[in-house]
C-alpha cells in the first residue's frame, strides 16, 4: 500500500512473537469460506446506525457529565458567599408534561401528536439559601431531544413484538429525532482534524502550516507563513506577522544554536532557517524579555481593568492563544517551542519537497461530527448560557435588600432555555454557537420517507465543494456540496480517555519531551497522542508493534490507532472522536488469524463480533494506519508481507449502492446515479406506514422483493419493505415511443395493479385561542338556502364547496374530494384584541389540485392544551400513466412513453406478454452490464424457483445463470424468439425477454402536469404569475424569444410578449411626449396631441416609477 | 398454382428459419402476387383451403386448450388470438360500494382486487350496460361481502393465525351473490358465484371488518384485463428440425445431451429427430460453443448439421381458461365474433 508497508507487524519483531495456538490445528493452508457471514455478525453487535446511536449515547453518558463539572458552579458577584454547585447531571425517561401530569410517551405518539421526543435533563444540586446549604436532587433543567433507538429511547432493547405495540416498525434502524412531529436526522459534518499540523498552501503559493487548536475552553488557528523565505507566525491578534525566530526566544529558546537544533541542524534546515535568524537579529532581539516586549507590542487588545506589561501581556497570549491545545504549566513554554519548532521545520522540508504539503481531502486528516459531537458543542453553549443566567438572577435579586424570605435560586430556573434552544437548533438545522462564532445552517435533514431510513442508514453529510487551487472558496450556498455515504463497516469512532494511553506510551519506552535537548529531539521519532507532542522514542518499529500487540490483547481501547510516518519520523497515536477506521482481519504468519473454525463458531452462535475483537482476530484500523498495513483481498492473495484481510470486498460500498445487483458491471457513474435514485422510489416505508401521518406519503400497492438480490438486502431488511417490482421487461424497440429512454407499459399489466401506487397527503388547521379570550370556531356546515322562486335552480347546490363536511364542520372520513372544496369549516375572529367583533370564513387547503382524494380515519391531535390541531390524511391513488417516471437498479431511468393493450403487446412461445418494453439504445452509451446480468438472473432464478445473488465483486456468475437457462429449454444468452402481436408474425430478431426490479420513482405527471390560457395575474406588473401552484403562465424565455427573433417572426413576438403578457393602452402626448390620461395631456395642459399607444404595463410601471425619481423619459410618437 | 417455386424460395415462404444469430424469414410470403414475376401465383382457393387445413385438439383439460391450427395465414390465426384476449365478454366487478372498510386495503386497492375475481355467470344471460345507465337486474349481478374478524374464544396465543382469528384471512368465497328482480329465476340453476373460492382477497385482525357491495357487470377484456376471459391465449409456429447430414458417433451422443428438451435421439449410433414438437427454439444445437469443445473433427462434423426452422402455417394455439367459459366455448366464441366482424365489414362493403 505504501512505503512503509509491513511495518505494522514488521518481519523482525513478528519472529519473536510465539505463534498463536490454532484451535483447528489444521497444517494445511486452509481457506476462509464465506468471510461475507461475518457481515450479519458485525451489524449484529453494532447495527446499521452504530456511529450516530453510540455518539448519542457517548455524549449522554460521558459528554454531557464532562460539560456539567467543567462548569459546575454558578456565582454571583453581589452575594459571594451564594453558589449553585452541580453535582451530577443525568437524562431521565422521554415523557411529556401535560396540564401537570407527566407521563411517559412513545415516539409514534409525538409524530402523530407533532411533538418532541424529549427526556428531561436531571441535575443534582448543592446551593446556598440565605445561610443555609442545601442539597437538591432531581432537579429539571430542561429537555433533551432522544435519538429513536438510543439507550435513553424507549424503544432500546425491546423485541420486535413489543415495538409492534408500540407502533414502532421494527426495521426501522432509528438514528433520528422527532422534533415537532417531524423526523429529523443531523448529518455528520466533515471536518479537518483539529490540533493537528496541517502543512499547505496559502493563497499567494507560498508554504504554510496551521494548526487549529480546539478545547474545551477555547478554540484558536495559529498559522506559520513564509514571506521572502522567511517564516512568520501570523495570528489574528497580532497587528502584523511576527517572525518565528522570534517568537521561539520569546519561549524561551534564547540561543540561536538552540533553536537550530530544536529546527534541525541538517544544512537544509539551518539553511532555511538563516532569512529569520538574520531578522530576528536585526531586530536586535537576544533575549526572552527582548522577544516577549516585542510581540506585546504587536497585540491588538482592548485593555481592561488593571494594566499589565506588554511583556506579561504577550507571555499570556502565547500561553493560552497560541497553539493553546499544547499545555503550559506555570509559564514552561518547553513543550510548546517543541511543537513550533517542529512547525517551522515541516515548513522547511516542504519548501523544498512539495510532496510533503499535506492533501486537506486526505481522510485521515479528517474528523467526522457526529450528532453526538453537534448536540456536545450545543448543549454546552446552552449550559453555560443558562448558568449566565441563573447568575445575572442571583446578581439581581441579591442586590436588593431586605428580602422577606431567604433568595431560592431552583425557583428561577427556566426550563426553555435549553428546551427550545435544542428543539429549535435540531428542527430548524440552524447551529449557533456564540461561544465559538460558530454558525452552521442545514446541520439536519428531514428524513425523507420515500424509501424509509435509507437516507438514514446512510449517515449523509454534505461536504462542502473543495477550494479551487486559487484557494478562492466557492461560494457558500445552502445545500452546496456532495453527500457522501459511510461504508457498510465504517465505525466513526467517540473520544477516549488519552490519561492512560500517555502512560501505557511512557512505559513502552516514550522518552518525556521535558527532559529531551533538540539535538534528540529531532535525531529520534516523535510520539504524538491526539495531536500533542508525547516524547521520542529510539526504536519506533518496536514500539508500534509492542503497542499494537498491546491493542489486540485488549489492554488498550480497540479504536486507538498508532501510526509510524517513516519520512516525518513520527508515530501517531490517536484516540480521538471522529476517526473514520473498519475492522479487518489480522494476517499472521501468512495465514488469517480467523481460522474457518471460528467462522462455525460465529455461525453457530458460540461467538460474536466482539469475541473476535477481544481475541485479537480482528481489529479496527483507522484511515492513517491503513498506511502501515498490507491489506489482502481474500486469502488467496496473501504474502509473506500481508499483515490484514478484507472482511468483504462488498462492504467498500455503503447501503444504497449494496442494492444495485453486479454493480461491479456497470459503469460506475451509473451506480452514482442510482443511489440518488434509490432514495426516490416508492414502495413500502416501514411496517408501522398506515399508523404514520407523513407530509406526503408515497406508497406502492404491490411491492416485492427483488428477484435478483444482493447481501446487503439482507442487512437492511429490503424484502421486508421493498421499493419496485419485478418487471417482465423486453428489450426491442416498439412503435417510436420508447426514444429517449421512454418505456412502453402494458396496459392489462396496469390493470391488474402493476406498478400502482397511493400518495397520502396530510392537511392541518388548527384551532387557536387569542389573548382576547377569543379562539377560533369550526362550526357545521351552512345550509343550502330555499331555492330562488325567481331564478334558475342552479346546477348544483350552492353549499357543493361543503359536501365533504361532517356535522361538526370537519371533513368526514372516506369523503372524496374535488378541487376546491372545504376540508374544516373554521371561523376565526377578525379582531384578535377586542372582545370578538366579527368572524371570517378560514377554510384552509382549498386548492388541492387532485381529483379524487379520500381522508381516512385518523385521530385528531392535540399538541397544546390551548392550540388544538386538526390533522386530516388523503388519499389519491395513481394509476401509472403516460409520463410517469421509472427506473432500474442501475441508473437507467425512463418515463412511460406509451401504453399498449395486451394484445398488441409482442409475445414469447409461453405466452408471455412483457410488462415493460425498453428500448436497447439505452445500453450501449450506458454500459450497464450489470442490468443484462439482472435480467439473466431473474430469468434463471424463476425457471429455478430461486433466488439469484448480484453481490457486489461476487454475484452468482453469468455461466452459471446460462446453464440454467439452458437447462429449462431457454437459449443460453437470455434472447427469446418472440412473436408481434400485431402481425402475428415471428419477430426477426431475438429479443432479450426477462424480468427486472424495475422501482417507480416519485415524479408523477400528475403532480406536474400545467397548462393555462387565461389565469391569474401579478398585482405589481400585470404580467401573468409564475409557476404551477400559482396556476402561472408558461414563459417564453429568452432563448425561446432569440429564436423567434432569429426567424423574423415579428409579429408572433409581440404577440406573445405584450398581447398575451401585460398590454396596456395609455395615452401619450406628442408634445411633451409625457403619459396623460383620457385624452388629456396635464403637463401641457391640452388634449390636441394626445395619442393612445400600447405598451406592456410593465414598461408605464417602469416610466412612472422613474417618474417618481426625478427621470422624465419622454416617448417621442412618430406616425406610420 | 401451376408453376412450381424454386426449392429455395419455397424453403423460404414455408419456414422460418432460425438461425444462430438472428431469425430469418419471418414474414408471411402468401400473397396472391407475392411471386408473380416469377411467374407463380397463389390466389386463396376455398378447395386448396379445406384440402389442407387441419384443427386438431391436442389437449383438452377443463381450464386449457392446446390444438394444431394448420393452413391458415397467422393474420387469422393473430385475429383469434387478439379476439381471445380482448373481445369475449365476461362479467366482473365494476363498481363497489364500501359501507366499511377497516382492513389494512385501501379502498381502491380492495375494489381493484375484487374487480381481478373472475365471476362465473354465463355472460349471455346479461346485457351490456351502457355508462351512466342505472343498474337494472337485466345488466347487473350483485354481490355482498361483510366479513368481520374476531377472535376465537379459548385458543392460546401462539397458535397460528388462521386458528386464533375467524376470518383472518379474506377469500372470495365469501361474497355472496344477492339476487334481484327475476334474477333468481334466471340464474337460479347456475347462481352466481366466484370461480375459484379461495382467491385471498385481504388478511384482517380483530376487530377489522369489512362490508361491501359489489356491482359486477358486462365487459370486454379490451376495456380491463378484468374481462379478459383467459389467463393468457397464444400460439407458437411449429417447430422444424431437421438433420443436413448424418451424425454419427460421438458427435450424435453430445447432441443429444445437448438439446434439453429431448429432441434428439440416437438409434443404430446415428442421430436422429425425435420430438420435433418439443423444442423450444432455445438454438442450443446449432450454438457453436459446446461445438467446439468437442475438437475440431467432431465439430466439423456438427457443423450445419442441424437445420432449425418453424413451419409459418403451422400454429400450435394454447387457450387457458380463467375458468368463466370452457376453453372450447371460448374459441368457439371467438370464431363467431370474427364471423361478426367479417359480416360487417362485408356489409360495409357492399355498401359503397
Amino acid at each position: 500500500m505504501s512505503a512503509t508497508a509491513g511495518l505494522g507487524t514488521g518481519q523482525a519483531p513478528q519472529a519473536a512473537a510465539p505463534p498463536r495456538q490454532d484451535p483447528v490445528g489444521d497444517a494445511e493452508p486452509q481457506y476462509l469460506k464465506d468471510k461475507w457471514k461475518m457481515l450479519p455478525e458485525f451489524l449484529k453487535c453494532r447495527g446499521l446506525l452504530r456511529n450516530q446511536l453510540a455518539s448519542f449515547n457517548y455524549f449522554l453518558d460521558v459528554d454531557i457529565k464532562k460539560i456539567v463539572e467543567a462548569n459546575n458552579r454558578v456565582v454571583c458577584e453581589a452575594d459571594p458567599t451564594f453558589f449553585l454547585k452541580y453535582t451530577n447531571i443525568y437524562i431521565g425517561k422521554p415523557s411529556v408534561e401535560e396540564e401537570l401530569i407527566v407521563s411517559e410517551i412513545t415516539p409514534q405518539q409525538c409524530r402523530l401528536r407533532d411533538m418532541t421526543y424529549s427526556a428531561p435533563i436531571i441535575v443534582d444540586v448543592e446551593y446556598t439559601r440565605g445561610k443555609q446549604i442545601v442539597i437538591r436532587k432531581g432537579v429539571p433543567i430542561g429537555r433533551m431531544p432522544i435519538m429513536l433507538r438510543s439507550a435513553y429511547c424507549v424503544l432500546s432493547n425491546k423485541s420486535p413484538e413489543q415495538l409492534a405495540r408500540l407502533g414502532e416498525c421494527p426495521m426501522d434502524p432509528g438514528g433520528y429525532f422527532v422534533v415537532r412531529g417531524v423526523e429529523k436526522v443531523i448529518l455528520i459534518q466533515e471536518q479537518l482534524s483539529k490540533n493537528r499540523i496541517i502543512i499547505e498552501h496559502d493563497p499567494k503559493g507560498g508554504i504554510g502550516a496551521s494548526v487549529t487548536s480546539s478545547t474545551h475552553e477555547r478554540k484558536t488557528r495559529t498559522n506559520l507563513i513564509t514571506k521572502h523565505g522567511k517564516i512568520y507566525l501570523r495570528h489574528n491578534t497580532l497587528s502584523e506577522d511576527v517572525g518565528v525566530v522570534v517568537v521561539l526566544k520569546a519561549l524561551g529558546i534564547e540561543s540561536d544554536q538552540e533553536i537550530v537544533q530544536m529546527v534541525g541542524s541538517e544544512p537544509m534546515y539551518i539553511i532555511g532557517l538563516s532569512a529569520s535568524m538574520e531578522e530576528c537579529s536585526k531586530l536586535a532581539i537576544r533575549t526572552q524579555a527582548q522577544a516577549l516586549d516585542f510581540i506585546g507590542s504587536k497585540i491588538r487588545m482592548i485593555r481592561r481593568g488593571f494594566s499589565r506589561t506588554r511583556a506579561d501581556e504577550a507571555r499570556e497570549f502565547l500561553s493560552s492563544v497560541i497553539l493553546s491545545h499544547v499545555p503550559v504549566y506555570m509559564f514552561n513554554f518547553r513543550t510548546k517551542s517543541f511543537y513550533l519548532s517542529l512547525m517551522v521545520r515541516r515548513v522547511i522540508h516542504a519548501m523544498t519537497d512539495p510532496s510533503a504539503v499535506d492533501d486537506k481531502d486526505y481522510y485521515g486528516n479528517k474528523r467526522l461530527e457526529l450528532s453526538g459531537q453537534l448536540l456536545s458543542l450545543l448543549f454546552e453553549d446552552l449550559f453555560k448560557r443558562f448558568n449566565a443566567e441563573l447568575s445575572r438572577i442571583a446578581d439581581a435579586t441579591l442586590n436588593k435588600s431586605n428580602r422577606a424570605q431567604p433568595f431560592d435560586i431552583l425557583k428561577s430556573i427556566r426550563q426553555d432555555i435549553m428546551s427550545n434552544g435544542l428543539a429549535h437548533a435540531i428542527s430548524s438545522g440552524n447551529w449557533t454557537l456564540k461561544r465559538f462564532k460558530m454558525e452552521r445552517a442545514g446541520v439536519t435533514q428531514v428524513l425523507a420517507a420515500v424509501v424509509h431510513g435509507l437516507p438514514g442508514y446512510d449517515d449523509p453529510h454534505h461536504e462542502p465543494v473543495r477550494e479551487d487551487p486559487q484557494g478562492v472558496r466557492a461560494p457558500v450556498l445552502q445545500s452546496c456540496g456532495l453527500v457522501k455515504n459511510l461504508a457498510l463497516l465504517t465505525h466513526v469512532t467517540t473520544d477516549e480517555d488519552p490519561a492512560p494511553i500517555a502512560r501505557l506510551c511512557f512505559n513502552l519506552g516514550v522518552e518525556d519531551l521535558l527532559l529531551l535537548s533538540g539535538d534528540e529531539f529531532n535525531r529520534h521519532c516523535v510520539v504524538f497522542l491526539n495531536g500533542q507532542i508525547l516524547g521520542i522514542h529510539r526504536n519506533p518499529r518496536h514500539f508500534v508493534y509492542a503497542f499494537r500487540a498491546l491493542r489486540r490483547a485488549g489492554r488498550v481501547g480497540e479504536f486507538v490507532s498508532i501510526f509510524l510516518n517513516e519520512q516525518q519520523r513520527t508515530v501517531t497515536i490517536a484516540a480521538d472522536g471522529g476517526r473514520v477506521c473498519r475492522p479487518l482481519i489480522i494476517v499472521a504468519g501468512r495465514r488469517t488469524r480467523l481460522r474457518p473454525a471460528h467462522m462455525q463458531e460465529l455461525l453457530d452462535g458460540l461467538r460474536t463480533f466482539e469475541d473476535c475483537l477481544r481475541e485479537g482476530l480482528v481489529e479496527y484500523v483507522d484511515v492513517n494506519e491503513e498506511n502501515n498495513c498490507e491489506v489482502a483481498l481474500q486469502d488467496a492473495d496473501i504474502t509473506s508481507r500481508t499483515t490484514h484481510c478484507e472482511i468483504e470486498p462488498l462492504s467498500i460500498l455503503g447501503c444504497v449502492a449494496g442494492l444495485i445487483p453486479y454493480p461491479h458491471h456497470n459503469q460506475s457513474p451509473r451506480n452514482t446515479y442510482q443511489c440518488a435514485m434509490g432514495k426516490q422510489a416508492m414502495g413500502t416505508i416501514a411496517s408501522n406506514q398506515q399508523r404514520r401521518i407523513d407530509t406526503i406519503l408515497y406508497l406502492l400497492v404491490y411491492p416485492e422483493r427483488p428477484l435478483v438480490k444482493t447481501r446487503t438486502l439482507d442487512l437492511v431488511h429490503f424484502e421486508n419493505v421493498p421499493a419496485g417490482i419485478n418487471a417482465t421487461v423486453a428489450v426491442m424497440s416498439y412503435s417510436g415511443y420508447d426514444i429517449e429512454d421512454a418505456v412502453i407499459l402494458n396496459k392489462a399489466s396496469l390493470d391488474r395493479g402493476f406498478m400502482r401506487c397511493i400518495v397520502a397527503r396530510k392537511a392541518q388547521a388548527s384551532v387557536r385561542s387569542y389573548p382576547n379570550q377569543s379562539s377560533d370556531i369550526i362550526c357545521s356546515p351552512p345550509e343550502e338556502p330555499p331555492p330562488d322562486p325567481n331564478k334558475p335552480a342552479p346546477a348544483e347546490p350552492r353549499t357543493q364547496r361543503y359536501h365533504a363536511l361532517d356535522d361538526d364542520g370537519i371533513c368526514a372520513p372516506n369523503e372524496i374530494i374535488n378541487p376546491g372544496d372545504i376540508y374544516v369549516n373554521k371561523w376565526s375572529p377578525k379582531n384578535t384584541n377586542d372582545p370578538l367583533a366579527a368572524a371570517t370564513d378560514l377554510a384552509p387547503g382549498a386548492n388541492m389540485l387532485a381529483a379524487a382524494t379520500i381522508p381516512s380515519e385518523v385521530p385528531t391531535a392535540i399538541s397544546e392544551p390551548t392550540d388544538h390541531s386538526l390533522t386530516r390524511f388523503f388519499f389519491n391513488r395513481c394509476c401509472p400513466e403516460l409520463g410517469d417516471k421509472f427506473s432500474s437498479r442501475h441508473g437507467q431511468k425512463g418515463v412511460c412513453g406509451l401504453i399498449v393493450s395486451q394484445e398488441d403487446m409482442p409475445f414469447t412461445d409461453q405466452g408471455i406478454c412483457p410488462d415493460m418494453i425498453m428500448n436497447p439504445h439505452g445500453y450501449p452509451s450506458r454500459m450497464t452490464v450489470g442490468k443484462l446480468l439482472e435480467l439473466m438472473g431473474g430469468k434463471a432464478g424463476l425457471m429455478e424457483g430461486r433466488v439469484h445473488d448480484g453481490t457486489a465483486f461476487a454475484g452468482d456468475p453469468v455461466g452459471e445463470l446460462s446453464a440454467a437457462l439452458i437447462a429449462k429449454g431457454f437459449s443460453y444468452n437470455g434472447k427469446d424468439m418472440l412473436t408481434s402481436g400485431i402481425t402475428g408474425e415471428p419477430l426477426s430478431a431475438y429479443i432479450y425477454t426477462g424480468p427486472i426490479y424495475y422501482q417507480k420513482l416519485k415524479h408523477m405527471v400528475l403532480d406536474k402536469m400545467h397548462a393555462r390560457s387565461r389565469g391569474p395575474r401579478a398585482v405589481l406588473t400585470r404580467q401573468p404569475t409564475e409557476g404551477r401552484s400559482r396556476d402561472g403562465g408558461l414563459r417564453l424565455g429568452e432563448m425561446e424569444r432569440d429564436c423567434l427573433i432569429g426567424y423574423g417572426a415579428a409579429m408572433l413576438l409581440n404577440e406573445r410578449l405584450m398581447v398575451s403578457s401585460d398590454q396596456f393602452s395609455i395615452c401619450v402626448c406628442g408634445k411633451c411626449g409625457l403619459i396623460g390620461y383620457k385624452g388629456w395631456c396635464p403637463y401641457c395642459r391640452s388634449g390636441e396631441e394626445i395619442s393612445t399607444i400600447k405598451i406592456p404595463y410593465a414598461c408605464k410601471l417602469l416610466f412612472q416609477e422613474l417618474e417618481s425619481m426625478n427621470v422624465v423619459p419622454r416617448i417621442r410618437l412618430d406616425s406610420y | 398454382m401451376e408453376k412450381k417455386l424454386p426449392a429455395h424460395l419455397e424453403e423460404q415462404r414455408r419456414f422460418v428459419h432460425v438461425g444462430e444469430e438472428f431469425p430469418s424469414d419471418a414474414t408471411t410470403l402468401s400473397g396472391a402476387d407475392t411471386f408473380q414475376t416469377l411467374g407463380v401465383t397463389q390466389h386463396w382457393d376455398l378447395k386448396e383451403f379445406q384440402e389442407h387445413f387441419k384443427f386438431e385438439i391436442l389437449r383438452l383439460t377443463p381450464d386449457e386448450i392446446q390444438f394444431d391450427l394448420i393452413g391458415i395465414d397467422p393474420a387469422i390465426a393473430n385475429a383469434f388470438r387478439r379476439i381471445l384476449i380482448a373481445e369475449i365478454p365476461t362479467v366482473a366487478i365494476e363498481t363497489v360500494y364500501v359501507e366499511n372498510n377497516t382492513s389494512v386495503v385501501q379502498d381502491e386497492v380492495l375494489a381493484n382486487r375484487l374487480g381481478l375475481i373472475p365471476i362465473l355467470v354465463n355472460p349471455a344471460l346479461l346485457q351490456d350496460r351502457k355508462p351512466g345507465d342505472a343498474p337494472t337486474d337485466q345488466d347487473t349481478i350483485v354481490f355482498k361481502l361483510n366479513v368481520k374478524c374476531t377472535r376465537r374464544p379459548g385458543i392460546p396465543e401462539d397458535s397460528a393465525n388462521e386458528e386464533k382469528f375467524v376470518n383472518s384471512s379474506v377469500y372470495s368465497g365469501q361474497l355472496q351473490w344477492i339476487p334481484f328482480g327475476d334474477q333468481q329465476a334466471r340464474f337460479g340453476e347456475c347462481p352466481p358465484r366466484p370461480v375459484h373460492h379461495d382467491i385471498l382477497i385481504a388478511k384482517m385482525r380483530p376487530p377489522q371488518a369489512m362490508e361491501l357491495q359489489c356491482f359486477a357487470i358486462r365487459g370486454i377484456g379490451k376495456d380491463h384485463a378484468k374481462f379478459s376471459p383467459v389467463a393468457t391465449a397464444s400460439y407458437r409456429l411449429m417447430p422444424r428440425v431437421r438433420l443436413a447430414k448424418p451424425v454419427e458417433g460421438p458427435a450424435a451422443e453430445s447432441l443429444k445431451e445437448a438439446c434439453p428438451l429431448g429432441v434428439f435421439d440416437i438409434e443404430d449410433g446415428h442421430a436422429f429427430v425425435k420430438n420435433e414438437r418439443n423444442c423450444s427454439m432455445c438454438r442450443e444445437c446449432i450454438r457453436s460453443v459446446w461445438r467446439d469443445r468437442l475438437g475440431a473433427e467432431e465439430s466439423a462434423k456438427l457443423k450445419d448439421a442441424v437445420s432449425l426452422g418453424r413451419i409459418k402455417d403451422h400454429f400450435i394455439f394454447t387457450v387457458e381458461s380463467s375458468g368463466i367459459l370452457s376453453p372450447e366455448t371460448l374459441f368457439k366464441q371467438a370464431l363467431e365474433i370474427l364471423m361478426a366482424k367479417l359480416e360487417r365489414i362485408e356489409g360495409d362493403l357492399l355498401q359503397l
